[in-house]
């Protein structure tokens, strides 16, 4: 019972969830190229997850999409414009660099500069402090 | 029955818990002994009585027991037996009775462990009395795992499936054992800045080590998890979940290096008390992430913020506390330790700047989203491409300067001497990158660097274990950990530049082609497990023409639970891992069938365990050294 059960559930369970066709394109240039995008783009229904890399329908569809358009002649920066028109910065795995983000993207440097002047200060002043006792 | 007496075991725990508090400060006094000895008794009193409600709740989860709604939610009779148990801690109730237990297994640990100065090793008892008493206030009036649910139903909800996992099973009490263990050093910290002491690293160190050692091995564990759970050949997504363990371990890592200056020579006394308050606090922090469910959207924070907002609340009380008392007593401990601009302070100051960066940047990768949604409403991703730009570099920084650590000396060093003996290191680097650039395809500059880097690395730590005839522990734990460092890089490096993949929609008899290999799927069959059914298929590996393996990856599906998961199949030679993901049924005959080469991808984990073997060479020589000479309090620097 258990295994015609199994049988079954492999039949018709998968059936319902099939994703569409992993379609590659056939040239491999351009299919490099969707990859590469794929990687860029964030599943936006997963947890941190790039389209590239999930299960999700919504993933699926998106990578159909950007071949369709691949196959129709657009850049990579128009698709990924599209994409941002329809669902905002929030679908960029790299957030783009504006007055929303500056903080984010200069904060690992300047926060390395400052330790940097610190570490800086700390050693000239050990270099003239009094030697104690090794 | 089971409820009532897990209830009464916490309300009791927190009792002691207070008391321990109570106790352990006031014997930070001087003729407080007897204080002392209450503190002593009831650390051991609550770990008892966490121990015991810990168990309550994991023998209703072994029994069924569905009149508490916590076993109700998250178990169900098909479970297996092991996932039974460790299904305790994969719900929100049960983790934080771990993240207790944890806690007073370590409060437990500084009660036997040799005293130096029993005034400070009491202070640090009552701060860990607080922290308990925080956390098991928390959980009595905000997260109780042994509330009833009445009518009692027939069938649990079962466990998610992706938990049912044995990889995953034992990662959270390794990774606590990591977060949770670097209260022992913000509590000896604080104890330290209470009583004045200026020699607290010494007590605190074995503590610093065990907690980064069991950090080391918990993302280990999440990434490898990760990697052969989730079905896509990733180790690693950035994802706040990993950064939040990430952070903690980065803070403990500088601040394993720094005591060592002010164990040593007294220099960066402050710093180093001000790292060991940062690590807990970050792992109060990634504790708060997870556990609040602000990750998963502000919005549904806001909703029900009862649990966030008290995590924030003991977040603000703990870390704020801590840094109050360091302002006010800090600068009286330091003494402005001197030392040569050309030294072995000054690698461990340079580690400590570029380790610094590091966390900032993944706590501003990790925060920065979030705060930018609660205030303007506009969503960004942060990824990997983000980290790549800014983590990336500074990491880079960071492990060319690593070899020139251990071979200066302290106070004053020669560097042309340094110089000399990682010439042939500097030739290893080389060596490496040429030969990466000759045989490689793609070739990758990326890739010349990362192995140039890693034989930079590798050949420092050799040196160092040949070139010395009398080794210490210190020497052997710094070239493992640091060696440990060449070999994930290595891993990391083979599996982002040289996979090869493919995607194919094959019939039975059909072949595909990935990285040399040729696989055939021979059939999907129908198979079914304890709580689950699956479609597995077999597939032939060939190489040359000839079989050379079968392998057989899965999806599952848990009715009890509605969820489907993936399982891979994995063939390493320990050089590369092929990996085989079967997909989405496409009709009657056809499986969409993912496959991947990943060129030295277990090297990502074996760096790991080598870290972790360098640590527990420094911490098992630690533990001898106290054993075998009591009355050595300032012990040498490893």
């Amino acid at each position: 019972m258990k295994n015609l059960l199994a049988a079954l559930f492999v039949l018709f369970a998968f059936a319902a969830a099939a994703a569409p066709a992993p379609e590659t394109l056939s040239d491999p240039a351009l299919e490099t190229r969707a990859r590469a995008l794929q990687k860029e783009l964030r599943c936006m229904v997963c947890q941190g997850e790039s389209i590239d890399e999930s299960n999700a329908q919504l993933a699926a569809d998106l990578r159909a999409l950007i071949r369709e358009r691949i196959k129709a002649g657009d850049s990579d920066e128009q698709i990924k414009a599209f994409l941002v028109s329809r669902y905002g910065d929030f679908i960029l795995m790299k957030p783009p660099f504006d007055s929303s983000t500056y903080a984010l993207w200069l904060t690992p440097f300047a926060v390395l500069i400052l330790a940097a002047g610190v570490a800086i200060w700390v050693v000239v002043r050990a270099a003239r402090a009094p030697q104690s006792e090794a | 029955m089971t409820g009532e007496f897990g209830q009464l075991a916490l309300c009791l725990a927190l009792a002691l818990s207070l008391m321990l508090a109570g106790s352990g400060l006031s014997g930070a006094r001087a003729p407080a002994a007897l204080a002392r000895r209450v503190a002593s008794a009831s650390a051991l009193g609550m770990l008892v009585f966490v121990a015991l409600a810990f168990s309550a709740l994991a023998y209703a989860s072994i029994v069924s027991d569905f009149s508490i709604l916590n076993v109700a939610q998250n178990s169900s009779t098909m479970k297996p037996l092991i996932y039974k148990i460790t299904g305790v801690w994969g719900n929100h109730e049960g983790s934080m009775l771990l993240w207790v237990l944890v806690l007073s297994i370590y409060t437990a640990m500084i009660v036997f462990a040799r005293r130096a100065n029993e005034r400070m090793t009491s202070a640090a008892l009552g701060v860990q009395g607080l922290l308990a008493a925080a956390f098991l206030l928390f959980i009595l009036l905000t997260s109780n795992p042994f509330t009833r649910l009445d009518p009692m139903p027939f069938e649990g909800a079962g466990l998610n499936p992706l938990l049912q996992d044995i990889g995953l099973a034992v990662h959270p009490p390794i990774l606590y054992s990591g977060y949770v263990g670097l209260s022992a050093s913000f509590a000896f910290a604080a104890a330290a800045l209470i009583t004045r002491t200026r020699d607290w690293v010494a007590a605190a160190r074995p503590f610093m080590l065990a907690a980064w050692i069991a950090l080391t091995l918990g993302i280990a564990l999440g990434s490898w998890w990760a990697y052969y759970e989730l079905g896509w050949g990733g180790f690693w997504f950035w994802d706040p979940v990993e950064n939040a363990s990430l952070m903690p371990w980065l803070i403990a890592t500088a601040l394993l290096h720094s005591a060592l200056a002010t164990e040593r020579t007294g220099a960066f006394r402050a710093w180093t008390l001000l790292l060991a308050i940062a690590g807990f606090s970050l792992s109060l922090i990634g504790t708060f992430l997870v556990r609040s469910g602000v990750l998963s959207s502000v919005h549904s924070f806001a909703s029900d913020p009862t649990r966030g907002l008290y995590i924030l609340g003991l977040i603000f009380g703990a870390i704020g506390s801590a840094l109050a008392l360091f302002a006010w007593r800090a600068p009286s401990l330091e003494e402005g330790a001197a030392f040569a601009p050309v030294s072995r302070e000054t690698t461990l100051l340079l580690n400590n700047v570029f380790l610094a960066a590091a966390t900032a940047t993944v706590f501003i990768g990790t925060l920065y989203p979030l705060a930018l949604d609660a205030m303007t409403g506009t969503k960004i991703s942060v990824g990997p491409p983000y980290f790549a730009i800014t983590f990336a570099p500074i990491a880079m920084a960071l492990l060319l300067l690593v070899p020139f650590g251990p071979r200066l000396g302290w106070k004053r060093a020669d560097w042309r001497a340094a110089l000399r003996t990682l010439a042939p290191a500097a030739g290893m680097a080389a060596v490496a990158s040429i030969a990466i650039l000759a045989f490689t395809t793609p070739r990758t500059l990326a890739g010349a660097a990362a192995f140039a880097m890693a034989g930079w690395l590798l050949a420092a730590s050799i040196i160092d274990l040949l070139g010395r005839k009398l080794h210490t522990a210190g020497t052997i734990a710094s070239a493992l950990a640091h060696a440990g460092l060449a070999v994930t890089l290595i891993g990391i490096a083979g599996t982002t530049l040289w996979r090869s993949e493919a995607l194919e929609v094959l019939a039975p008899g059909e072949t595909m082609y990935v990285g040399g290999y040729a696989l055939r799927l021979d059939g999907v069959v129908g198979d079914s497990g304890p709580n689950y059914q699956a479609a597995r298929a077999n597939i032939a590996v060939l190489r040359d023409g000839k079989v050379i393996a079968f392998m057989h990856p899965e999806k599952r599906f848990f009715p009890a639970e509605g969820q489907e998961t993936v399982e891979t199949a994995i063939r390493t030679t320990i050089i590369n891992d092929l990996y085989v993901a079967l997909g989405d049924h496409r009709d009657a005959a056809h499986w969409i069938v993912r496959a991947y080469v990943n060129p030295l991808a277990p090297f990502i984990w074996l760096g790991a365990l080598v870290m972790a073997l360098g640590g527990l060479a420094a911490l098992w020589s630690r533990v001898r050294r106290t054993q075998t000479a009591p009355d050595l309090i300032a012990a040498p620097a490893e």
